[in-house]
């Protein structure tokens, strides 16, 4: 998990597999570079494939800017989860937290692309979401 | 391989083109058009790209409507741009063309 500072929307990434999650934030990094507030989890607490909230929650707090956090999912569980640990968050937060109907992997490149402009949340999920359009 | 022709100033709503050969081996992958789109909304000016000098035209900007125009090594890559601060975005894109996207 890992993060940066900055005004851009920041991105989450969510796998059933800790080592997708991280292998897609490596992606991320390495060809959108560092300017985008980015983290990632994976498994579930017992370590196994899965995902769980607190992990969740705090990786959309470790992602946390101003203008945002979009999240990207993998499989059925993770939308979930990602969706209960949004309701978790502050109130003022909650509004500004998205999921993306988008692929984990190419999605979070995407999305970084965008944000990484400086362009607003909508705009973000708009992009990744072209993926499946 | 570049032949930037401009009527006008960059200030008029004509469009400036250029063109340039894609340099690169593997040509415009996930990388370079994730660079390209990156510089391109640095600019105000609409950018957009095509394979060939009548299009079909594809925004710039858009890192999944670049990485879908697929263009190969040895493509050229021919770019139209409108907008107040249009030379100065033409001039980005070429440059990051001819330069291989850094990684030839």
């Amino acid at each position: 998990m890992n993060s940066s500072n900055s005004g851009n929307v920041g991105i989450v990434i969510v796998s059933h597999s800790p080592k997708i999650a991280e292998g897609a934030a490596d992606m991320v990094r390495q060809m959108v570079g560092s300017a985008v507030p980015l983290a990632w989890t994976g498994g579930d607490i017992d370590g196994g494939l899965g995902t769980n909230v607190a992990g969740i929650l705090e990786a959309i707090q470790a992602a946390w800017s101003p203008a945002g956090v979009a999240v990207l999912v993998d499989l059925g569980g993770a939308e979930t989860n990602s969706e209960m640990a949004v309701e978790l968050l502050p109130e003022d937060r909650r509004a500004r937290v998205v999921v993306c109907n988008a692929p984990v992997v190419e999605g979070a490149v995407i999305a970084a692309t965008e944000s990484s402009g400086g362009s607003p949340l909508a705009a973000v999920k708009r992009s990744a979401e072209e993926l499946y359009a | 391989m570049h032949d930037a022709h401009a009527s006008r100033p960059g200030e008029t709503a004509v469009p400036l083109t250029a063109s340039a050969v894609l340099v690169n081996k593997v040509g415009l992958h996930a990388r370079p058009s994730v660079k390209l789109t990156q510089c391109a909304k640095g600019f105000t000016a609409k950018i957009e790209l095509a394979l060939a000098a009548d299009g079909p035209w594809t925004d710039a900007k858009s890192p999944v409507k670049v990485m879908r125009v697929k263009a190969p090594q040895g493509a050229m890559l021919h770019f139209r741009v409108t907008g107040s601060d249009g030379k100065a975005a033409l001039a980005a894109v070429l440059a990051l063309v001819h330069d291989g996207f850094g990684e030839a």
